[in-house]
Order: C-alpha cells, then structure tokens, then sequence
C-alpha cells in the first residue's frame, strides 16, 4: 500500500469552511453574491475530491498530518477507499441541494438565510472532515462540528415545535457523542493508537469482556446518529427543519455520518476476524434487522410524507450497518454501494416532498392524489426513487440489495435474507400507493390538472439525482467507478482473513 | 534585564501602582496607558521567562543578593513560568477591555480602579513566581486585600459580597500562615525547596501533618474548593464587570497552582498520596464539586451568577485532575488552568459587553442579542462549547486528559461525572444560546424584516479582548499537543 502526502482532503475541508466565512460576511445584502459563493464552493469541493478518485483506485493512500494533538494521535486525515466512496457522495449530492436550497428557500420567503446557508457549508465541512479523518479523534472532532452546525438548521423554523426539535436532537446526539468520547478515551487508553487500521487495530489489546462493552458502546453511540431502533426519536423529529436540510442531513451527510462512524469501528477498529471470533457481528446484525423490519412498519403508519420518509431512511440506514455485520463480501460491498444507492434515491425522495411543499403546501400523503398529473416530472422522479428503495431493477437500490442478499447467503445466514425480504416488501406498501394515488386517481376536488412544476431550480436537481438512481443501477461503476472503490475496500478490509 | 525578568514582570506592576497614583493624581486620563504599559512590559518579561525556562531549564533568583534559604528565592520552573505567562497575559487582556466598562460603571473610581488593579496582578504574579512559603503569604495577602477592595466597589450588594470573602478570606490565609509557622517551627526554613529536602525526615511529625491540613484548608478556601467555595458567587456576581473578567479566570486558578506545589513539591508526592492520602479525598471533593456546581448553576437566572457558579465547577476539574495524583491527570488539571483561563476570561468578558450594551444580564433578557452583537454573541457560543468539552475548543483537550487519567486510575465514577458535566453544561448553555438566537413566540419574522434591530456591538476596546480571548480558546486547543510537549510535561512533577 503505497501512502502519498497530499494536501487535498484538508482542501476538501477548508474549502467551505473558508466558503462559510464568506457566506456570512456577505450577509443578507447581497443574495446573490452570497449564493454564489455556495455554489462556487460545491463545485471546488467536488472537484477537489473527485481529483483524488484516480490515486485511490490505484490502490493508494492519501495523508495529510496538520498537527499532534497528543502522544500517537494527530489531527490527520487519511483517504482511503471507504472514506473517499463516503466523501464523493457528500460533495456531489451537496451541489444538487445547494441550488435546490436556494429554489426552496427563496421560494418560501425564509428568514435567517445568511445562517441557514453558512451553517450548511460547516456542516459539509464537518462531514468531508469525517469521511477523510485518518483516526477515531478526528472523527470524532469533525463529528461533533455536525452535531452542532446542523442544530440550527433543525431548529430553523424557531416555532414551538422546531425549537423542541432542535432540543431533542441536542439531547439524543451529544448523549451520544459522550459515550462516544468515553469508549475512544478508553481504547486510547489501552492501544496508545487510534488509527484506523482496514482490519482493525483493537484485538489482543483487552479482555473479550471489555471488548465488547467497547463495541456495544460504540455502536450505540454512532448509532444514535444512524438512527437505530430505540435511539431513533430524534429523526422523525428532526423532520421539521426545511426540506434541503432534511434532504441532504436526513437522508446524507449527519445519518450517513452515523453509518460512517459504525462501519468504521465495525471494519477498521475491531475488524471482521475480532468480531467473529467475540461473535459480535451476529448480535449487531440482529440489533439492526430488528429495526429494518419495525422502522418499515412504522413508516406505513405515518401521513405526514416527509415523516414516512424519515423512517424509510431508518430502515435503509439500519440495512448497511445489518450488511456490514455480516461480514462477508459482497455483504460488506453491497453495503457500503448502498450508502451512495440510497443517498441519491433518498434526496431525490426528499426533493420531490420539498417541491410539491413549495409548489402546493401539501405535506400530507393523503393529499397527494392526482398530483402527477400537475408534477409529472416530480412524481416521475419520486416514482424512481422509491421504486430503487424497494429493490427493483433497473434502479441501483436492485444491486446494494441482490449483493446484501447474496451476503446473508454468504454467512449461512438465511434470517436476514427474509428480513431484507420483508423490508423490500414494505417499502412496496408504503411507497406504491402514493406512486398509484397521484397518478391514477383523480384530485379531490374538481380542479383543472394543467402541468405546473416546482421552480427549475428545485426540478432540475432532483431529476438529475432521480437519473443518476437509474444509471447506478444499469452501470454500477458509471458514476467515479462508485462499485470499484466499494468492491477495493472490501478488498482491503477482508484482505487479513 | 535579562537575567530580571522573573522580578521585573512581579515589581513593574507594583512600581506602576504607586506612579499611577500620583500621575492619576495629576490627571485622571493617565490611569489607563499607565496600567497598560505596566501590563504589557509585565506580559513581556513572561513571556521572556518562560522562554529561558523552555531553552535553559529553571531559573533560581536570588532577591538582592541574599543566598537562600536566609533570603527569598526566586524559582522559576516550567510550572511556573506557565501561570506566570497565564496571570500576565489574562491581565492584560482584562486592561484593554476595562477601559470603556470602568468609565460607565465607575466613573469617579478609576485612577484607585487602576492602582488596585495593578496591585493585584503583582500579587498574583508574585505567588507564581516565588520560591518561598512565606513570600507567598504576603503576596497571597496582597492579592487578597486588593481583591476584597475591587469587589466591594461593584454594584448594590457587592460590599456584603466583599464581606463575606474577607471573612473567608482571612480564614483562609490564617490557616495558610498557621501552616507556614508549624513549618519553621519544625524545620526552621521558609524555602521550599529547602522544606523539601528537610520535610521527609519528619514526615510522621503530628505537627508537619496539621501544617499539611491546614495549607489545604486555606488554599481549599482560596480556590474556593466546595465546600468552601461559597464566598465566591456573590463576591463574583456582583464585582464590577471588568473585575469579574480578572478574577474568575485568574484567583482560583492560582490557588490551584498553589496547592499543586504544597502537595508536590514543598511535599513529596508520596507523602500526598501514599502517606497522608489526601489526594483520593480531594479528588471526590472535586467530584462533588463538579457536579453541584453545574446543577446549582442551572437554577440561576442571572447569566453573572450562573458563569459564577460554573467557576466552581471548573474549579472541580482542576482538584479533580491533581487528585488523580497521576501523570495524564495532572496534565490535564494543568492544561485547564490554562484552558479555562482563556475560557472564564471570554464568558466574562462577554457579559460584560452584553452588560455594556444593555445593561440587562438575565438569561430571559438576551433575545435579539445575535443581531445586535453578533460578534459577542459568537464569541460567547465559541466559550460555551469549549466549556461543554466540543473539540476542536480547548476545553475539549483538558477533558480528555482528565477522562483518561481517571481511567487509568480505574475511577469509573470519575469519569462518569466528567462526562455527565459535559451534558450539564449543554443544558445550562443552550439555554442560554436559545434564548440569544432564536427568536420568541417563534413568528417567523420574514425575510424583510432581518435588518429590522440595528447591531449595537460592543465597542472596539471591549470587542478586541474578546475576540483574542476566543481566537485563544479555538488556538490553545489545536496547539494543545504543542503545549503540552513544550511545557506541562515538565510541569508535571517528575515522581509521576
């Protein structure tokens, strides 16, 4: 494994936080120069993490050391296949909601833009810190700086509701974050080291009993942000921030974020072969499957669509931590594809509920019939994605699941193979009807439906992503060789067994 | 002056003091730059020392002349060089801002402002710099009486607050002077380094014990140690704001420091630890500390008072990291000397900006505060997160010490309260930082109406302290692995 020095995933970070301090000395007078440092900034960082594609398919590493932060750990960042998969999906799905964000927020009029766009900038700040960190501290570092620069995006509204929000979000995430702080002190403790190691660095270091307390705790901590069953409150909750926010926060950046962190302690700091030999891999993959299934369940309970969605999103989440555990191959790849899979499907589900918001002020889905006939494109965008959730071919969620399917076969595991199953099912009942209602059945009241989409602003990015979905899933490497880099860290991780 | 740079940064504020009164005496104007360049050369010279200390090892000053243990001593190591640093630069910080807040707040006071100020940072200074019990006692005394003086003239209540501090105060110091007699009694020598040598000998000496327990208590009651912390939230609620800002970050940490030389170098390690195991007991003291801290500064509404009771609470992690008694929690009881310094210096100095502007400092008062003072308001955030412990702020850095030392120590419940603090601290900030940023009623205002309040921000003279002071705390935590290589690991006594 050949480690290049290079400066670029710091650039990656400092792009927009430098894009940040612009945004917010720019201010309110001049809009347009404020957005256009958002946008300006999106596509520097994309670019600047998309020109670290060719090194890493090479198979090398990319190391940027800032400064020792105390004996064996430094603020370093660290580029290596997972973290980059994770850092292009980021920045790419960041200019899409940028010009949507600007469509949705000056289509409603909202208050509090300068802090709305320089908190959004430090939050994909925080999260390419995060996908590039080179240990469990700087991780951890950038992924306090989310938890917080998102707060007062979910609060945003700053009504009764949003400021509880808000609240509820704080409490869950940075309850989290101390248990997270607490096992990454203690592992400090007892290896002197805290770099991720494909692998993982942790074995022979404590007792298996200690071990375990570890892992649990761990993954209970990233799995607050993950959204896991019960630690998922503050999710659907968190729903009443703007759509952008939901869309890239909810669906992306801070749940993925959460995802991130699991598999990083699942596959770079106990490793699959420490997990097998404590037998902790099938207790996290029960943990998880219990719930894919029961988030499923709920979200067909929910009428508020952005709600239903929230919890599609649980499920979804709780399906790629369940792959990773199986630790198998093409579990592991299919679980690491479908975090850019269901990050594309997702946003362009959240898009599609931010536009008929904007377009109509329906946020129900019990309201939604014959609205296909008004949005087509929308609807057809929102029809795509949730076809890709469900698992149908040719939308790419097909492949995560067929290589999460043939994982769970991998493993002997035939359990999780009905639980993915039974998730793909009800992602057909809670998705197909509103797909069906908006279409099919006429609008309630006898209103002319005439075509009249949501601004271009918020209709282009949210067929594009719905076009990426579906290209994914005829040409899984068309987009930066995404099922390359997943299958080559798989590779580097399963490499030792 | 070289070679005097230990003593220049001590005598030049005194000096200063004197001409500051004849020259304010003279004319009022002249109170201000006097304190400042007094402030600055003081700063300098530190600066300086701490330098020598890092490239040529310690420093020993013989004051005129006279060999120890007969005259007093100077000793410079890289624990002290550290406060001194701390001491010269949070007070020349707090001099640049207190111009504009002295002359609203007391306008007929400054020049006696200024020459008690001076005096208390020469105190301060002092018990850094010196190596011997009894010229500590003095500029303990010196430190205290001006302090007593600067409270008293604050605002109603404040010389009731001042009373009940000379009350505790003097208890405390008596019970400090007590210690230094048994001492001499015994041992016949005032230099700690030369108590050092004699002490072990008669470590089983009842009399060298009471002398131990009796500096604890007093120094207990200079840091304001729960329980003996309670003259602090009045004395600190109702000084004046640009006192407040001095002392907070400054008095109790020099108690600390004071404590961590008796139990580790007037004293040997072992006997703190091993012998007379007072460390374990001061740990969950500071436990405590921590903790009631944080719970009674929740039920506040006066955001002063809340910041007073959070000094306490700080107060805790530092006897919490020295009753560690081990090396990563010394660093980190030392780290957040300096740490919460910076920390305590931008709190207060920010409510005294929003107390500048507004005169209001409820908790409930502060809505509109982020338009009106967004620059203060954002250095008040950056100070609330490093107090939480959200890294990259420096506050993180000294929990983590703390939380590994207490690890390594296998004290579950320590770190438990170290970690339960930090969700503490979340409550009792965001509370406030709600009530600062978003909006009552929650009618969300629209997008015309955003420039509706003016910004009303702090003038230059307070903004720029506060501003170093922030820029300090997000520094001090990326650099906090430099520090500690540089400096505290020697610091930190070589037994651990």
């Amino acid at each position: 494994m050949e480690v290049i020095v290079s400066i670029r995933p710091f650039l990656a970070v400092l792009v927009t936080l430098i894009g940040a301090l612009l945004i917010i000395f720019t201010g309110e007078r001049h809009r347009d120069l404020r957005e256009s440092w958002t946008i300006l900034v999106s596509v520097l960082k994309f670019g600047i993490v998309i020109s670290m594609v060719p090194f890493v398919l090479n198979g090398w590493t990319l190391e940027y050391t800032i400064i020792s932060l105390t004996p064996g750990v430094s603020l370093q960042f660290r580029v290596d296949q997972l973290g980059l998969f994770f850092g292009v999906l980021a920045s790419a799905l960041w200019i899409a909601t940028s010009v949507y964000s600007i469509g949705y927020v000056r289509g409603l009029n909202e208050h509090a833009q300068t802090r709305y766009f320089f908190n959004f900038a430090l939050a994909l700040s925080a999260t390419m810190g995060i996908a590039f960190a080179g240990n469990l501290l700087t991780l951890f570092i950038f992924y306090e700086i989310l938890t917080l620069s998102t707060y007062p995006l979910v609060a945003h509204k700053e009504t009764e509701d949003a400021i509880m929000g808000g609240r509820k979000y704080l409490a869950y995430i940075l309850t989290a974050g101390v248990a997270i702080l607490f096992a990454i002190i203690f592992i400090y403790a007892i290896t002197g080291t805290l770099d991720f190691k494909p692998g993982g660095f942790l074995s022979g270091h404590a007792s298996s009993a200690t071990l375990i307390f570890l892992f649990v705790t761990l993954i209970l901590g990233f799995g607050v942000k993950a959204a896991i069953m019960p630690l998922h409150e503050w999710l659907p909750t968190a729903m009443i921030a703007p759509t952008p926010v939901s869309a890239l926060l909810h669906a992306v950046a801070v749940v993925k974020a959460g995802v991130f962190g699991c598999l990083r302690i699942i596959l770079y700091v106990f490793g699959p072969d420490l997990l097998d030999s404590l037998d902790l891999w099938i207790l996290s993959a029960y943990f998880a499957s219990f719930t894919v299934i029961v988030s499923g369940m709920y979200a067909l309970t929910q009428d508020n669509l952005k709600r239903r969605l929230a919890f599609s999103t649980i499920n979804n989440l709780a399906i790629i931590i369940m792959g990773a555990s199986l630790l198998t191959p093409s579990a592991i790849t299919g679980s690491i594809f479908h975090m850019a899979g269901h990050g594309f499907m997702k946003i362009t589900l959240f898009f599609v509920a931010g536009a008929i918001y904007v377009k109509t002020h329906k946020e129900n889905v019990s309201e939604l019939d014959g609205l296909g006939r008004q949005m087509p494109l929308t609807m057809g965008a929102f029809a795509i994605g949730a076809m890709g959730i469900a698992g149908t071919p040719p939308v790419c969620g097909f492949i995560s699941k067929w290589y999460l399917a043939l994982g769970s076969l991998e493993a002997k595991e035939i359990v999780f193979l009905f639980v993915l199953l039974i998730s793909a099912l009800l992602d057909v009942a809670y998705f197909f009807p509103i797909i069906y209602n908006s279409f099919f059945k006429g609008p309630e009241e006898a209103i002319d439906p005439h075509f009249d989409e949501a601004p271009m602003k918020m209709l282009a990015p949210l067929v594009i992503t719905a076009i990426i979905s579906l290209v994914l899933g005829i040409f899984p490497n068309a987009f930066f060789n995404f099922f390359n880099i997943a299958s080559m860290a798989t590779g580097k991780i399963l490499g030792g067994m | 002056m070289l070679p005097q740079s230990p003593v220049l940064a001590v005598v030049i504020p005194l000096i200063f003091a004197f001409l500051n009164l004849i020259f304010g005496w003279w004319k009022k104007g002249f109170s201000y730059p006097i304190a400042l360049v007094a402030l600055s050369i003081s700063f300098l010279a530190s600066l300086h020392t701490l330098n020598t200390v890092i490239t040529s090892g310690t420093i020993h000053y013989h004051l005129g002349n006279w060999d120890p243990p007969w005259g007093i001593e100077y000793v410079i190591d890289h624990l002290n060089a550290f406060v001194l640093v701390i001491i010269a630069s949070i007070s020349f910080f707090v001099a640049i801002y207190s111009k504009r807040s002295v002359e609203q707040e007391l306008p007929e006071k400054i020049v006696f402002f200024y020459t008690i100020y001076l005096l208390l940072v020469t105190g301060l200074l002092g018990i850094a710099a010196t190596g011997d019990m009894f010229n500590l006692y003095v500029f303990l005394e010196i430190a205290s009486l001006a302090a007593y003086a600067l409270i008293a003239i604050g605002e109603d209540g404040a010389p009731f607050a001042s009373f009940n501090y000379v009350i505790l105060g003097t208890i405390g110091a008596c019970f400090y002077l007590l210690g230094v007699g048994y001492l001499y009694i015994v041992t016949g020598s005032l230099n700690m380094a030369d108590l050092s040598q004699i002490l072990p000998t008669l470590y089983h000496s009842k009399v060298v014990l009471v002398a131990f327990a009796f500096f604890l208590v007093g120094v207990g009651i200079k840091m304001a140690l729960f329980p003996l912390h309670v003259w602090l939230p009045d004395a600190y609620t109702y000084a004046p704001s640009a006192v407040s800002a001095l002392v907070a970050p400054l008095m109790t940490k020099v108690g600390a420091y004071v404590m961590i030389r008796i139990m580790f170098t007037v004293f040997r390690p072992y006997f703190s630890i091993e012998l007379f195991p007072v460390a374990t007991l001061l740990g969950w003291m500071a436990a405590v500390a921590i903790i009631f801290g944080s719970v009674l500064a929740l039920a506040q509404v006066d955001l002063k008072r809340m910041l007073a009771y959070i000094v306490v609470s700080e107060v805790g992690y530092i006897a919490l990291g020295v009753g560690l008694a081990n090396r990563d929690g010394l660093t980190g009881a030392i780290l957040h000397i300096l740490n919460d310094a910076f920390m305590m210096l931008a709190l207060f100095l920010v409510v005294g900006a929003i107390m500048y502007r507004s005169g209001k400092r409820e908790i409930s008062g502060l809505t509109y505060l982020h338009r009106r003072m967004p620059l203060t308001m954002a250095a008040f955030v950056i100070a609330a997160l490093s107090v939480i412990g959200i890294p990259p702020t420096c506050g993180f850095f000294s929990k983590w010490y703390l939380i590994l030392g207490s690890i390594h120590a296998s004290q579950w419940v320590f770190v438990a309260v170290l970690l339960v603090s930090s969700l503490l601290n979340v409550i009792l900030f965001f509370r406030v930082i709600e009530n600062a940023y978003l909006e009552p009623g929650g009618e969300p205002i629209g997008a015309g109406s955003e420039l509706a309040i003016a910004p009303e921000e702090a003038p230059l003279s307070m903004l720029i302290p506060i501003l170093i002071a922030t820029a300090g705390i997000m520094a001090l935590g990326v650099l906090s692995g430099k520090i500690i290589s540089a400096v505290i690991q020697f610091a930190v006594p070589a037994y651990f």
